[in-house]
């Protein structure tokens, strides 16, 4: 039960749905005589021309064909049907399977650079036959997108471009204008210039709309390296925003955003691990979620108890920890998440560990809402950050479940202390720290939940405060620890 | 030589090789209840004589032994047992299972023995085994009874013995499975003579008193009572109570099991050393002036006794302080332990008394359990268990539990005759208990997860695939309402066949010609509302949910999507639409006409967008937004292009189209769509009345559904309620299914989501099974925000076509079997785990990978 853990359950997602995937760039330029724009793109401004691509068709036209002005169109007809079959059970996460109805078809995305790729190859290499000089010279030139997703918004749209020197004009665009109430879209019409060689502009285009779009539509893997170093190697190493391009061109792989970043920098694979590895441990030092783990690692350890339960341990940070110490003989991860105990597993590297070390870890799916026979005869059971996900009417099938039957010596729970919510200056008054917490409780609403319970269950409990303690507010996080009483 | 066993039970032969146990067996037992060593051996090695097999191979027969023996299966264990050793882990093994064992054996000589292996081909023992076990036979011999074959030890000597020998099966004591009732089951007596007469009157008994002292009772509907136990001590008629059941007993009216008093008693009057606590004292002050023969008849009757019984095919076992499900028809100490006293923790409580083990939250067989023992303020039901010891000598009442009517019938103490050590009638727990009424406990993770296999009344066996429970058991547990509320989910429906008219995918010729083809001759039609589906439960009044629900909060109805999760997160919205529902119910006269204090309607819920805001925000206003601008600028650009003289083939003329397209799909979506302030902006169209108390309406016509929601529509002062337009067809007459594709035209054209076709009959069985419960037929405008803004495309539609349904109404049909059978057993007062497994079922099976724009 996790916070980190949100994925449709229910498969109740359709496929992609039967449609062509549209997509419009336009390339203009002034200079003069702009129809030598033809000549640079190799594509003749009189005549239609429909190239096949692997999956469906790409137009290129010119709306616009005059000495003064030149403006070239690159239309893509994707066929989203045959996307749909040709990735059918091979790559299953696949956006294409994975989302329905979807704005896929018609926003510019990795799509949109393969077809630059294929089409205007010549001309993103830098060559061209008739006017092998004019590749060389810097030419105004404008492109326009007629519908780019950005991730990040138009302040993120505008730190790709402008390092680059363009000048970024971006149209945002409502999600319905019938219904302002919902909202903008994340979608923009872009219309990016500068003077420079069209193949600086195409390559940027090429690496920086799937960076903005944030999702690929084919399997990111090694060659996407190579792909990123050829078209970006030169330009990209001075970015200032080099770390979040590479990481979201690499899909946000770590391996390959590593290995990518140390080549551009031309430094070790090694160096950068340690970066990004103080940087996390910069994190975790203020961390809130570090010092709760610690803290209930060291009640549970203080209770004396030789075997455990992580109630809730969602991708396994705190068994983690309690693995660290040896003192532990049984640790056991319970969560209702199936794909939480997938992962937590990976990140523990369950099937990899020595025989002694694998003994003394267990996971099992079980759900706190029913009585359960494999949780009972535990020294302590830890249940961080997890009663705020339960529905009110639920707690008291928790509470005995828990306290009843499973009835460890020891209880330590977590939650948050919602007084402490003022602080965050990002959270908007009333409104929860997780979009998934179903309520969050005042000191004293918790202390008398918790002091009820104790009550009823013979147990004594005292409180710890988790983190800063704020004025008149108190702690950000709030620890309940319970112990069983002896007759 | 009559060999009497007791069935079940474990039968052991023992005897050397060659002594003909495996002719006997077979002879006289089914093959399937012989586990023989030898066939053992052959499975293990594939040769019958191998002894370097024979330790794995006595594994697999305890193994089998073990299953057959959980299974309550007579078993015959043909191996050679003459070894101490080796009957001991036989008895280990009854024990476990509270199995009694039988001894037959073959003590016949070796020399016999011998003639006989060396006459078998596949046998060549040397003379010194069969010596060895003949030997070691002997030597037993004597100390069989000791080692446990105490009543049922059998030892034939001579071939001739061995060939005369009858086998003769009895049942267990404990099984009367053949009496079926009807029953009255009376709590503890504790020697309240007075009560219980006036009780057996109220209950119909005519009671007469003979001249020779002697007592005749009989009931006119030839009922027979059942007593629980504890006819003696603390009351203050001790004497007459036995004099009055032991009479009704020896002339069968009466069928009686031990209380733990009773046994202590017996120990007593056997002269004993028993402790004179809890009532005894005052029980033998009584029996005093008694004669020493009744004295001694009371002894032995009470001896007799077995410690519990097993009525009506199984269905009911009646035990003085329970029975669980492994011990239910078994003999053992164990078992009958647990039927005096029940099962403790060892522990006592600040009252000096045992601290109880709640057997009963646990139970979950199928059993109905009537026990006493513990006194309670009022008899609840918790998982098919009652106990029905009202305290009658405390001051409480005397209870009997009709059977198989389950009506509690009961008589007040006429005084409080002993003080109670712990007090059970005080007001809190009182107030506790009405609230707990039907409260079945908490629900056990062994009651949904795994491969379940769940029995349905309309559809047999339904299995549900691991993987599916273990996708629900997050699903059921995160965002599922309190399980208590949620006792129905609707099933999934399949769209009519796909049409094969030019530009439509769906059209309601086909929807009928499937219940023609299913002989059904009578369909009704629905408009179907493009909202979201709800469930709603209203109860009369918040102790109403209380009783019947268990519900402790003051909530009296709950309103939930398809999925089991609450339809609002504001409480307060929800409440709202309660009260006029509620409101609507009480002018319509709902509560009287159906004689019922909660109802469960299916219903849908208006607009959509109130429950698929986020779907609309994250997938179909994007797709409509960046779809208008992608083709409106592509058009735009192609026609500019175009202007100039540019040859474009037909691509400008495809994206005119496409845009038409997309537009069409913007205006789909948003006439589902709007904004909603307050209640007032919602509308609920319910089209089927579920169930009411006692009842669930799945015998009555969608045409009686109909009627009775039209009348709640109609009894509404708000403009919550909408009725739903609907007519019959005859699928016999072409005008009459032409009219209502008319009909089905109609309202798609203007905006209409479609039509729901359903038979007239709620539950219609076919040739092959259940027919669809509904088909959905819906509209060409309606379609496109399902599968896209081009769907209608012909290149795309021609594609689209080719669309499975067998598995979309596999699962349809699998749905709502178990979403009937969900709301039977709560209607009849299941404990709440049977109900919670066929709604958690329903749910699982959602998670069944479909096409989802079926």
């Amino acid at each position: 039960m996790n916070a980190n853990t949100k994925r449709p359950i229910l498969n109740l997602l359709l496929h992609l749905p039967a449609q062509f995937i549209v997509m419009l760039l336009t390339i203009t330029t002034t200079y003069s005589p702009a129809t030598d724009l033809g000549f640079l793109l190799h594509k003749h401004p009189e005549r239609l021309q429909s190239f096949e691509l692997a999956y469906g068709q790409a137009h290129v036209f010119y709306p616009e064909a005059n000495t003064e002005k030149c403006t070239a169109a690159l239309l893509l007809d994707v066929d989203s049907v045959g996307l749909v079959r040709r990735y059918h059970g091979q790559v299953r996460d696949n956006f294409a399977l994975a989302e329905y109805v979807n704005d896929r078809p018609y926003v510019a995305s990795s799509f949109m650079s393969v077809a630059i790729a294929k089409v205007f190859s010549s001309a993103l290499s830098g060559r061209s036959k008739d006017r092998p000089e004019l590749v060389e010279t810097p030419i105004p030139l404008s492109a326009k997108l007629s519908i780019l997703p950005c991730r990040g918004g138009e302040k993120f749209l505008r730190r790709l471009f402008e390092p680059l020197s363009y000048t970024v004009k971006a149209e945002r665009h409502v999600l319905d204008a019938q219904f302002p109430d919902w909202g903008e879209s994340r979608y923009f019409t872009v219309t990016i210039n500068k003077i420079c060689v069209l193949s600086e502009l195409l390559t940027h285009l090429y690496v920086l709309i799937p960076v903005l779009d944030d999702e690929k539509h084919y399997w990111v893997d090694q060659a996407e390296i190579d792909k990123l170093l050829k078209h970006g190697g030169d330009w990209l190493s001075e970015h200032p925003e080099q770390e979040s391009i590479v990481n979201r061109y690499l899909k946000r792989q770590r391996r390959l955003t590593r290995q990518a970043l140390a080549q551009l920098r031309e430094t070790d694979v090694d160096e950068i691990e340690e970066q990004t590895q103080e940087e996390v441990q910069i994190e975790e030092r203020i961390g809130l979620n570090e010092i709760r783990l610690t803290k209930t690692t060291e009640v549970i350890k203080e209770s004396g108890a030789k075997r455990v339960l992580d109630l809730g341990c969602g991708e396994g940070k705190l068994l983690r920890k309690l693995m660290a110490e040896k003192h532990f003989e049984e640790i056991v991860g319970v969560d209702v998440s199936h794909q939480s105990l997938k992962i937590a597993q990976q990140r523990l590297h369950f099937d990899r560990l020595p025989e002694k070390q694998k003994e003394r870890l267990k996971f099992f799916q079980g759900s706190l809402c029913y009585r359960d026979k494999r949780l009972e005869g535990y020294d302590a059971a830890a249940v961080i950050e997890v009663i705020e996900h339960l529905d009110p009417p639920r707690l008291s099938a928790f509470e005995r479940v828990l306290f009843e039957f499973a009835r460890p010596q020891t209880v330590v729970l977590t939650t948050p202390n919602v007084e402490y919510n003022v602080k965050f200056e990002n959270l908007p008054a009333g409104r929860f720290r997780h979009r998934d917490h179903r309520f969050e409780w005042t000191r004293e609403e918790f202390q008398s939940w918790a002091s009820d319970i104790s009550n009823r269950f013979g147990y004594t409990v005292v409180f710890h405060p988790i983190g800063e303690i704020g004025e008149n507010v108190g702690s950000p996080t709030q620890m309940a620890v319970f112990t069983q009483e002896r007759f | 030589m009559l060999i009497k066993i007791p069935d079940p039970s474990l039968v052991i032969l023992i005897g050397a090789s060659g002594s003909g146990k495996s002719t006997f067996a077979h002879k006289h037992f089914k093959p399937t209840e012989i586990l023989s060593s030898d066939f053992c051996r052959g499975l293990v090695s594939d040769d019958e004589t191998d002894q370097s097999a024979t330790t794995d191979a006595f594994e697999v027969l305890h193994f089998i032994a073990a299953k057959r023996l959980a299974a309550g299966k007579l078993t015959v264990i043909d191996a050679t047992n003459v070894q101490s050793d080796a009957r001991k882990s036989l008895h280990a093994l009854a024990k476990e299972y509270h199995y009694l064992t039988a001894a037959i054996v073959f003590n016949l000589p070796a020399k016999l023995c011998q003639e006989r292996n060396d006459a078998r081909p596949d046998r060549d023992f040397k003379p010194h085994v069969i010596r060895n076990q003949t030997g070691q036979l002997r030597r037993s011999l004597r100390g069989l009874k000791r080692e446990g074959f105490r009543n049922f030890l059998y030892v034939m000597s001579s071939p001739e013995e061995v060939e005369a020998a009858q086998v003769e099966r009895q049942p267990l004591w404990t099984n009367r499975k053949d009496e079926v009732g009807p029953f009255d089951i009376i709590g503890d007596v504790h020697g309240c003579f007075d009560e219980l007469v006036e009780l057996l009157k109220k209950l119909g008994y005519e009671i007469s008193n003979q001249q020779d002292g002697g007592t005749i009772v009989k009931h006119p509907q030839d009922r027979k009572v059942v007593f629980v136990g504890d006819y003696v001590d603390r009351g203050p008629k001790v004497v007459e109570v036995l004099r009055l059941v032991m009479e009704m007993h020896k002339t069968g009216m009466a069928i009686c099991v031990p209380g733990n008093h009773d046994t202590k008693l017996a120990r007593a009057l056997r002269g004993k050393n028993v402790n004179s606590t809890h009532g005894l004292a005052e029980s033998l002050v009584q029996l005093e002036k008694e004669s020493e023969e009744f004295k001694a008849d009371i002894a032995e009757f009470i001896e007799s006794m077995v410690s519990h019984y097993v009525f009506d095919n199984g269905k009911l076992v009646v035990a003085h302080a329970g029975m669980k499900k492994e011990f239910q028809g078994r003999a053992s100490g164990r078992v009958r332990e647990f039927a005096l006293y029940g099962e403790t923790t060892g522990e006592t409580d600040e009252f000096g008394l045992p601290v109880r083990l709640n057997w009963a939250e646990e139970y979950r067989g199928d059993a109905t359990v009537v026990y006493g023992h513990t006194p309670v303020a009022e008899p609840q039901w918790i998982n098919r268990t009652i106990n029905i010891d009202t305290g009658c000598v405390f001051g409480g009442n005397l209870t009997a539990l009709r059977y198989p009517e389950k009506e509690l019938v009961s008589v007040p103490a006429r005084q409080t005759y002993y003080e109670p050590a712990k007090p059970f009638l005080n007001e809190s727990d009182k107030q506790k208990l009405s609230g707990m009424q039907i409260d079945d406990g908490i629900l056990d993770i062994n009651d949904v997860i795994g491969r379940r296999v769940i029995s349905t009344r309309l559809n047999h066996n339904v299995t549900i695939r691991e993987e599916n429970t273990i996708a629900a058991l997050e699903v059921m547990s995160r965002f599922a309402i309190d399980p208590k509320w949620l006792i129905y989910l609707p099933p999934t429906m399949s769209p009519t066949e796909t049409s094969t008219k030019p530009n439509l995918l769906e059209h309601p010729a086909e929807g009928f010609a499937y219940y023609r083809n299913q002989r059904v001759s009578n369909v009704v039609w629905q408009e179907k509302h493009m909202g979201s589906r709800a469930v709603v439960i209203v109860c009369q009044s918040a102790e109403t949910s209380k009783k019947r629900f268990s519900i402790s909060d003051d909530r009296f109805g709950v309103c939930y999507t398809r999925t089991g999760r609450p339809f609002f997160d504001d409480v307060l919205m929800e409440s709202e639409l309660l009260r006029q529902v509620k409101q609507a119910a009480d002018s319509a006269g709902f509560w009287e006409t159906l004689d019922t204090d909660w109802f469960c309607i299916d219903c849908e819920l208006m607009p959509w967008s109130v429950k698929a805001q986020e779907l609309l925000r994250q997938q179909y206003a994007p797709v409509g937004t960046s779809a208008h601008v992608a083709v409106g600028d592509a058009v735009a650009t192609l026609e500019t292009a175009g202007k100039r003289g540019i040859q474009l083939n037909d691509i400008l003329d495809t994206y005119q189209e496409r845009a038409i397209a997309v537009s069409e799909y913007v205006s789909a979506y948003q006439q589902y769509c709007w904004d909603v302030q307050s209640i007032a902006d919602l509308k609920l169209a319910p089209f089927h009345l579920l169930a009411t108390e006692g009842t669930v309406h799945f015998d009555k016509d969608h045409l009686w559904h109909m009627e009775m929601l039209s009348k709640l529509c109609k009894g509404s002062d708000d403009n919550l309620l909408f009725t739903t337009t609907y007519g019959t067809v005859d699928l016999t007459d072409e005008a009459s299914e032409t009219a209502a594709i008319r009909k089905w035209e109609e309202l798609t054209a203007i905006g209409g989501e479609g039509i729901v076709i359903k038979p007239l009959d709620f539950i219609v069985k076919g040739k092959r099974g259940l027919v669809q419960p509904a088909v959905k037929c819906r509209g060409r405008e309606y379609l496109r925000i399902i599968y896209g803004p081009e769907y209608t495309l012909p290149h795309n539609l021609e594609r689209l076509r080719s669309r499975g349904l067998s598995h979309k109404r596999a699962l349809a049909i699998r749905e709502f079997a178990l979403g009937v059978e969900a709301l039977e057993r709560f209607v009849h007062c299941e404990p709440l785990s049977k109900v919670h497994e066929c709604v958690f079922g329903v749910l699982a099976l959602e998670s069944e990978t479909v096409d989802p724009r079926l």
